[in-house]
């Protein structure tokens, strides 16, 4: 490769070029194929369709948050529609489509090719999954189309027992099924990378996308249990006023935060490990470089997963816990930061003399380090006690957490389907279309969400529908970057379904990259391999790639 | 070969002789993309144990809610405790580790492929989880009957005057107090509810499994269903040996 | 299973590094578990009617681990299991530990007021 390529894109001739015939998506017809598949390739693509679909009614209550916050003035609507706007934001954006997003889709199709199995290790529980998330949604939009919901995606007590008289039962039922299709996706995962890794394939060889991916099953598995429990405690506490958490019976409001906050820490992980894993394939594609400190970055996974589960009192320091304990909870949350910075860190190296090139995928994992960097930090402002009596409540939380979902998970999730998509699809997207998307994107996530930690800093409440007029230059910006926003989201549907019909021939290796699952037809056969593969390298070896592709005869076809 | 990773064309095949200690068994019941009825009999196995971690969770909610209110609220724990009756608890908890004793059974009948053995062992699995239930069931009509279920129409007279209804051995608590009484029985409702809950599941599935035993599903080396469902009955078990303790054995002798 | 399907499963292809043997409990062994856990059951039920004050919720639970410990073990055959399943077990014992313990740490603490 010469110092002056500027790409890596190494397409078939599109003359001789086609799709192979036989692949998981040509084996079978009809929707009951697809609907009763046992085939992790093709749930991932049901998982895929559904949540852009949830992602899409997510973004579209963002557009009506940010549309009435243009002015002071509360005018678009009333505040407790307003209430149920950024309620029904949270909760579709967080349970149904922030934490399946990775893994269910990304994870479910490329962790078993990954490790050169067949499958997943339970098909069929794999399948319920999905049907449970859909029962969830349908549960969702059920409790929108009923009236709505104004709890906020935390289910604050005692507002959500007994001063509500809105959707709340549906709603904590909704995520207590879509919690089970994550539990069930996180376990089929684990017994997957334990029970199911070819010859050759030790722990130390797997890909850090399936490292990431181990890390956030095990706070799948060992979490959402517990945010079940308090949402059914939540619903009886509503439905025959069971005291637990009412002071009045004696109860604790606190213990449901203890309980929520458990699982819904963890669950912020739950959502960037998966991205993290994206990003590390795709650093190290782009580099032409093995990940710098592999094990350092495959155990800082699970040292996220660990730490995760220590930490979750920081979102209660202002309700009361003891000054004592949320000093040890503070000091904790600080810990967090050393993993994730190893992270970064060790990117950040492998980027350092490699060979970079700029594809889509590559732009949107730049777009993730910068921004999960700023969102991290102003985490550390958040985990210091004093800092955060400061700043709790205000739009500067809400800017802190979308730049770690929004700026890290969604770009990781974008980088992933753009990276992954000529292997999931067998064509390519249209390169420079996308590339505009990727900086759109960028550029509008900035203009969003940057003023609101001026805006927060500054004292304007998370949660109202109207604020001071001197807000209102901020929130304008914000409002306008919303809209560039939106647009960067769009293009990506569009031009993806585009290139389903149209986009060029990808090839079995399009990136020349080394993981497994580019050593195999695009896309894929239903069984993946032919024959189980043997490892004899370590996962981002590029030197073995060249001597593969040197010694390897025409495999057009 | 220099690497062998395989692309889309067949490949020749490898040499296989370095595990022959693994038998080379098919079952029907075998999935295709396991490579070996044991590799598929183990997967199985662990996931039902990370199954079982998320019940742990799910149950440890309920338990630190319990560890909490009866700290704060001992003085109304322990006379509602002493209204649960420890013969029928204890005969429960005998009647329980019976059931779990003949599930270990039945798991070694179908291991050593004794079709009629297991067939028995199961069915008498359910019967004592059914005479488990039907107690269970006796013990919440009382609750209901002295009005000690949780809500609108929970009483506490029987806490603040014992005297009154006739129970001697009891010292009568404040009014206030007596309220917290409520949270020990939803508490003792939530937990022993879902636990009962599980065992109903559990039944449903041993009808289940009867079934296919009686067809001869397991009797042949496919144990693999019969196994871990032992695994979640043991589990269900363990959770009511430490309910059992809990919540009628907070203290029995309060008026020494 | 078709020809085609059968001919690419291989026992080769299962990397399994810490294998554990299919071992067989014996119903004798059972019915010693089973012995062992009704006299626990009765154990319990005559450690409570005796006043030991604060000891009497720690025999109880010690008794009640005991039985739990016991079954895990024997009944679930963990004792005879890979070192995966045992660490598994010990996993979900340890998150609980955490869960118990970490809020334990703000109940406990709330009382001692401001430094």
């Amino acid at each position: 490769m010469s110092a002056t390529s500027t790409t890596i894109l190494n397409l078939p001739d599109q003359t001789t070029a086609a799709i192979p015939k036989k692949n998981y998506i040509s084996s079978e017809h009809g929707l009951l194929s697809w609907l009763l598949t046992g085939d992790h390739k093709r749930i991932a693509m049901l998982y895929l369709i559904s949540i852009t679909f949830f992602f899409f009614i997510g973004g579209a209550f963002a557009g009506l948050i940010r549309l009435e916050l243009l002015t002071p003035q509360p005018d678009l609507v009333a505040s407790d529609t307003y209430n149920k706007f950024f309620t029904m934001h949270g909760i579709i954006m967080v349970f149904l489509f922030l934490v399946p997003s990775v893994p269910a889709t990304l994870g479910n199709f490329l962790i078993p090719i990954m490790l050169g199995a067949r499958d997943l290790a339970f098909p069929k529980i794999n399948l319920l999954s999905w049907y449970l998330y859909l029962a969830g949604g349908t549960l969702t939009l059920a409790a929108l189309v009923l009236g709505g919901v104004d709890t906020g995606w935390t289910f604050t007590t005692p507002l959500s027992t007994h001063y509500l008289n809105t959707h709340v039962v549906t709603t904590a039922s909704a995520i207590f099924v879509a919690g089970f299709s994550s539990i069930f996706t996180g376990l089929n995962f684990i017994v997957t990378i334990h029970r199911m890794r070819c010859p050759g394939m030790t722990w130390f060889r797997m890909p850090l996308f399936v490292w990431s991916h181990y890390a956030a099953s095990i706070l799948m598995v060992l979490g959402t249990p517990v945010l079940a429990i308090s949402l059914t405690l939540v619903g009886l506490e509503r439905l025959v006023g069971i005291g637990v958490f009412d002071p009045t019976k004696g109860g604790d409001p606190l213990l449901f935060q203890h309980l929520f906050w458990f699982y819904s820490h963890p669950a912020v992980y739950i959502m960037i490990l998966p991205g993290m894993g994206v990003i590390s394939e795709v650093v190290s594609t782009f580099s032409r470089k093995r990940v710098f400190g592999y094990t350092a970055v495959a155990f800082s996974s699970v040292a996220i997963a660990l730490f995760g589960f220590f930490v979750w009192e920081h979102h209660m320091f202002i309700m009361g816990v003891s000054n004592y304990s949320a000093l040890v909870f503070s000091l904790l949350s600080m810990l967090v930061a050393v993993p994730s910075a190893i992270k970064i860190f060790n990117w950040s190296f492998t980027l350092q003399k490699g060979s970079i090139t700029f594809e889509t995928p590559m732009l949107y994992a730049f777009g993730f380090m910068g921004l999960f960097t700023i969102g991290g930090l102003t985490g550390i402002f958040l985990a210091a006690l004093g800092m955060d009596i400061q700043l709790t409540e205000t739009y500067f939380i809400v800017a802190h957490f979308h730049f770690v979902m929004v700026g890290g998970m969604l770009m990781a999730f974008l980088s992933g389907v753009h990276f992954w998509w000529p292997k999931m699809t067998g064509r390519m997207y249209p390169e420079s279309l996308s590339k505009l998307a990727a900086v759109v994107t960028f550029i509008g996530f900035i203009l969003t969400f940057m003023p609101q930690f001026i805006v927060g800093y500054l004292g304007m409440p998370r949660r109202y529908h109207a604020y001071p007029p001197e807000y209102q230059v901020l929130n304008v910006l914000s409002t306008a970057g919303a809209t560039v926003l939106g647009v960067g989201y769009m293009l990506p549907i569009l031009y993806l379904a585009w290139s389903l019909k149209y986009g060029a021939i990808a090839g079995n290796n399009p990136w020349q990259a080394t993981g497994l699952e580019w050593q195999i037809q695009s896309p894929p056969l239903t069984e993946n391999f032919t024959e189980i593969p043997v490892m004899d390298h370590e996962a981002y070896d590029y030197e073995w790639l060249e001597h593969k592709t040197q010694n390897e005869v025409t495999t057009v076809g | 070969m220099d690497n062998s990773i395989v692309t889309t064309e067949p490949l020749m095949p490898r040499e296989t002789a370095v595990h022959e200690e693994h038998e080379h068994v098919f079952i029907p019941q075998h999935r295709h993309h396991f490579e070996t009825e044991e590799q598929q009999r183990e997967a199985g196995s662990f996931g039902m144990w990370l199954f079982l971690l998320t019940e742990i969770m799910f149950f440890g909610g309920l338990f630190f809610a319990y560890l909490l209110y009866r700290n704060w609220y001992y003085d109304a724990f322990v006379p509602a405790s002493n209204f649960l009756s420890v013969t029928l608890g204890g005969t429960n908890t005998a009647i329980l580790i019976t059931s779990g004793f003949f599930m270990a059974l039945a798991v070694w009948a179908a291991e050593v492929r004794k079709k009629q053995f297991l067939v028995i062992a199961l069915i008498l699995t359910t019967l004592f989880g059914l005479a488990f239930i039907s107690i269970k069931y006796v013990e919440w009509h009382d609750e209901w009957v002295h009005r000690h279920v949780p809500g609108a129409s929970f009483d506490i007279s029987e806490f603040v005057s014992p005297k009154a209804h006739g129970i001697t051995d009891q010292k009568p608590i404040s009014p206030d107090m007596a309220e917290h009484c409520q949270i020990f029985f939803f508490l003792y409702f939530a937990m022993t509810g879902m636990h009962a809950l599980h065992m109903i599941i559990g039944i449903g599935l041993l009808v289940w499994l009867i079934l296919r035993a009686q067809r001869g599903d397991f009797s042949a080396g496919y144990v693999a269903p019969i196994e871990n469902f032992g695994l979640y009955w043991h589990f269900v078990d363990i959770v009511w040996l430490f309910l059992f303790p809990l919540l009628y054995l907070i203290n029995r002798h309060p008026l020494k | 299973m078709t020809a085609h399907e059968q001919h690419y499963h291989d026992p080769a292809n299962v990397t399994n590094p810490e294998h554990s043997e299919h071992h067989i409990v014996s119903p004798v062994q059972y019915s010693m578990v089973f012995g062992a856990l009704l006299l626990g059951t009765l154990l319990t039920v005559l450690a409570a009617d005796v006043d030991l004050g604060a000891m009497n919720p720690v025999i109880a639970l010690g008794i009640a681990s005991t039985k739990a410990v016991i079954v895990i073990l024997f009944f679930m055959h963990v004792k005879y299991q890979s070192h995966l399943i045992k660490m598994t077990v010990a996993c979900g014992f340890f998150t609980f530990l955490v869960l118990i313990t970490l809020t334990l740490s703000d109940y406990v603490s709330r009382a001692w007021g401001l430094w």
